[in-house]
């Protein structure tokens, strides 16, 4: 499953029915928000999402993971709306019989979703001012 | 004349000043509904930089636009 939500990840139950005694691997991965980027301090963020798409988008891509690699579940919850530094904004959990698998579909499922879901980010600065950020950089003021 | 329900997301939304429109137009395309608002709005993101979702899934920019049709043009994603 994969769910864009503005309720703080930290008091949801992200793993959730992860776990079952066939599994013998569980990895989870977790982006934070951080206090610097490009050299400019961030004093806090704006996620915004076309929820529609970016649930549809995110489902399809646990869709592919499940079906590349040999794992039994995952899954993503993203942030939308006001974040500060080190909230959590992003969650990827797998669950599988062996570690190796586990490890790559995580990383497959967290590089698609910032590559695919229409979700966006802007930034508040310490000088003030803001900006939209895009994978490969900023789009502009 | 058709009838298009525009959504905007992020800088595209901050460019235009509203979030949702209905527009009229002759576009027929969403690549000519895009030319169309980037003529008329401060737009300065070149729709190679974007993706276009139709009635709620990606489509063509080519894909042609029919009366009621809902569209949003996608700025470059950031999530992560």
């Amino acid at each position: 499953m994969f769910k864009i939500t503005g309720e703080p990840l930290e008091s949801l139950d992200l793993k959730g029915p992860l776990a079952e005694s066939a599994a013998g691997a569980y990895v989870a991965f977790e982006g934070w928000v951080r206090d610097l980027n490009d050299g400019k301090t961030v004093t806090s963020l704006e996620y915004e999402a076309y929820t529609d798409l970016a649930d549809k988008e995110g489902a399809r891509i646990i869709a592919e993971a499940m079906e590349r690699f040999e794992i039994h579940e995952a899954r993503c919850f993203h942030r939308s709306g006001h974040l500060q530094i080190g909230q959590m904004a992003v969650w990827v959990g797998v669950t599988a019989g062996h570690r190796g698998d586990a490890f790559s579909a995580c990383r497959y499922i967290i590089d698609e979703v910032k590559k695919r879901v229409p979700i966006w980010k802007k930034e508040r600065y310490q000088a003030g001012d803001s900006g939209w950020l895009r994978s490969e950089g900023q789009v502009g003021p | 004349m058709k009838r298009i329900d525009l959504q905007y997301f992020a800088i595209l939304r901050e460019a235009r000043g509203l979030s949702r429109e209905l527009r009229e137009t002759e576009a027929d395309s969403a690549r000519a509904l895009y030319e169309e608002l980037k003529g008329a709005y401060d737009f300065r993101l070149g729709p190679e930089h974007l993706k276009v979702a139709i009635n709620g899934d990606f489509e063509d920019f080519d894909h042609a636009l029919k009366d009621g049709d809902q569209v949003v043009f996608i700025p470059p994603v950031a999530g992560g």
